[in-house]
């Protein structure tokens, strides 16, 4: 099972730093939010990440200013989020 | 009590003829015509095995979404069982009606407030909830006291006020507006039947979903499929709209009911409508055409009901121009909280009024399709998609008009001044 990064968008500024960090994941739409790329529907809002981004996820979720990121092992269903 | 065999005409609010299965006890019923007409329900006798009843049943919710009411009762119930701490939840009865073509739940809560709380408090008491609420429009509030006030259960209700926004009756929305005053919704990260109101496994239903379950507990699953399709069990209401002033109709129609057959019942000619708006802003425009009307199917041969909009789009008005305003609407009814709502519904909203105001740019359909693209799927509610949808069923429909628009003419208009 991937791991996918939920994006809170009630919370997401459009700061950017998620898509400096993930850049193979995410970029930046004509207003500054994350967009995740070669995504559709609900995988927009819970992004699938390959085992090779993981790292860069976690940081992402702990580096976010306005705390909108948290991460999902779907493995345990576990969810790391800064709060 | 008889089942519905083919759609049952009521009139317009604030009156009623009584001959459906949900008005059937006419307009205004008080608790005691309310009981010679169904008998009484006692939700203690009624709960156990009433989430069964209600899968055999195959009621979905009236509200828009059309899930299974069962499913969202037992994950509630099942949610509040495996804490490890036992915590009793919350059932909302859900009567705002924030879509502006829409009047069948405030139809409803006028004429059968007292099937609208036998099956609130027989859910409430199937799931064994600490606290029940009704959330209802300002407008509906006076006779929903006044039910309140009659109905032997009523006392165990809550009434909260909801405001008149177009999304004040999401479901998150509802939760946080009760906990909060704020009628926004919430992030999906968790769901409202692990946590919602104060944390507590909550189950919001429709009003119109709750009267249903309220003729299930009497009268079975099997009466509830005597109308309606195996696939689309049961009736639904539908407000029907778009003939002018004074003309909307309130109709309980069948599952699996076609269009234009819902259109003649409401006095309307098919063949004389260009385009129907069928499930409201959130919906889709289609040509009057004998769709399915049901909540799932090939698209092309069923259309959605969503919460039971059906609206015709009035003799020599362009399409282009009413989706124009009704997505102008939207961008302004947007909660301000997600990003790309906040900014993808004006900038849609401008593209598409540029279209329907003639502007002869052959690049902004290709501008609209991009945007739409962009905003689907990011934002914590449906209202990004559901605007997406409208437009995409818009161009698709009007695709003859947008043509034109482009050359500098429009069929309802005539030709633009250069």
């Amino acid at each position: 099972m991937t791991a996918t990064l939920h994006i809170d968008w009630t919370r997401c500024d459009g700061r950017g730093l998620c898509a400096e960090l993930l850049s193979g994941v995410l970029v930046r739409d004509d207003w500054g939010y994350p967009v995740a790329r070669g995504r559709q529907g609900p995988e927009r809002t819970d992004v699938p990440v390959r085992p090779d981004d993981l790292e860069a996820a976690r940081e992402a979720v702990s580096l976010c200013p306005r705390l909108a990121l948290s991460l999902r092992d779907a493995a345990s269903g576990d969810s790391q989020r800064r709060r | 009590m008889n089942p519905v065999s083919g759609e049952l005409r009521q009139a317009s609010p604030p009156h009623a003829q009584p001959v459906s299965r949900l008005l059937a006890a006419g307009p205004e019923a008080e608790y005691a015509r309310h009981a010679d007409t169904f008998g009484h329900l006692d939700p203690d006798a009624a709960a156990p095995g009433l989430l069964n009843l209600l899968e055999a049943s195959g009621l979905t919710g009236r509200g828009g979404a059309a899930f299974a009411t069962w499913r969202k009762a037992v994950a509630t119930s099942q949610s509040a069982q495996k804490r490890l701490v036992p915590v009793r939840p919350v059932v909302i009865a859900n009567g705002a009606e924030g879509e502006p073509l829409s009047f069948k739940d405030r139809t409803l809560l006028a004429h059968a407030p007292h099937l609208v709380l036998d099956g609130l408090l027989a859910v409430a008491r199937a799931v064994a909830a600490a606290q029940v609420y009704l959330y209802a429009p300002a407008a509906s509030i006076p006779g929903a006291q006044r039910a309140l006030a009659e109905h032997p259960g009523g006392r165990r209700i809550q009434v909260v006020a909801s405001p008149d926004t177009f999304i004040s009756g999401e479901a998150s929305a509802v939760v946080n507006n009760i906990a909060t005053g704020s009628a926004i919704p919430l992030d999906k990260r968790r769901r409202l039947s692990d946590t919602g109101l104060k944390g507590r496994p909550t189950l919001v239903l429709n009003v119109e979903t709750l009267a249903h379950v309220a003729l299930i507990a009497r009268f079975g699953a099997d009466w509830f499929r005597a109308a309606g399709t195996p696939q689309d069990p049961g009736t639904r209401l539908v407000s029907v709209s778009g003939r002018g002033p004074g003309r909307d109709v309130v109709l309980e129609v069948p599952g699996g009911a076609l269009l234009t057959d819902v259109l003649q019942s409401a006095g309307m000619d098919p063949a004389t409508l260009s385009a129907v708006l069928v499930g409201g802003y959130h919906g889709r425009w289609v040509r009057p055409a004998a769709h399915v009307l049901a909540p799932n199917g090939p698209v092309g041969q069923v259309v959605r009901p969503g919460a039971g909009v059906i609206h015709a789009l009035a003799d020599g008005q362009c399409g282009l121009q009413a989706t124009a305003g009704i997505v102008t609407y939207l961008a302004g009814q947007s909660a301000r909280q997600c990003g790309p709502c906040m900014f993808g519904l004006p900038a849609m909203a401008g593209v598409l009024n540029r279209i329907a105001a003639g502007e002869q740019d052959p690049r902004l359909p290709g501008d609209l399709d991009r945007l739409a693209n962009l905003v689907t799927g990011r934002g914590a509610c449906h209202h990004p998609d559901g605007t997406v949808q409208l437009i995409g069923s818009a161009l698709e429909v009007f695709s003859g008009d947008v043509r034109s628009h482009l050359a500098g003419r429009c069929s309802a208009v005539g030709i633009w001044a250069p």
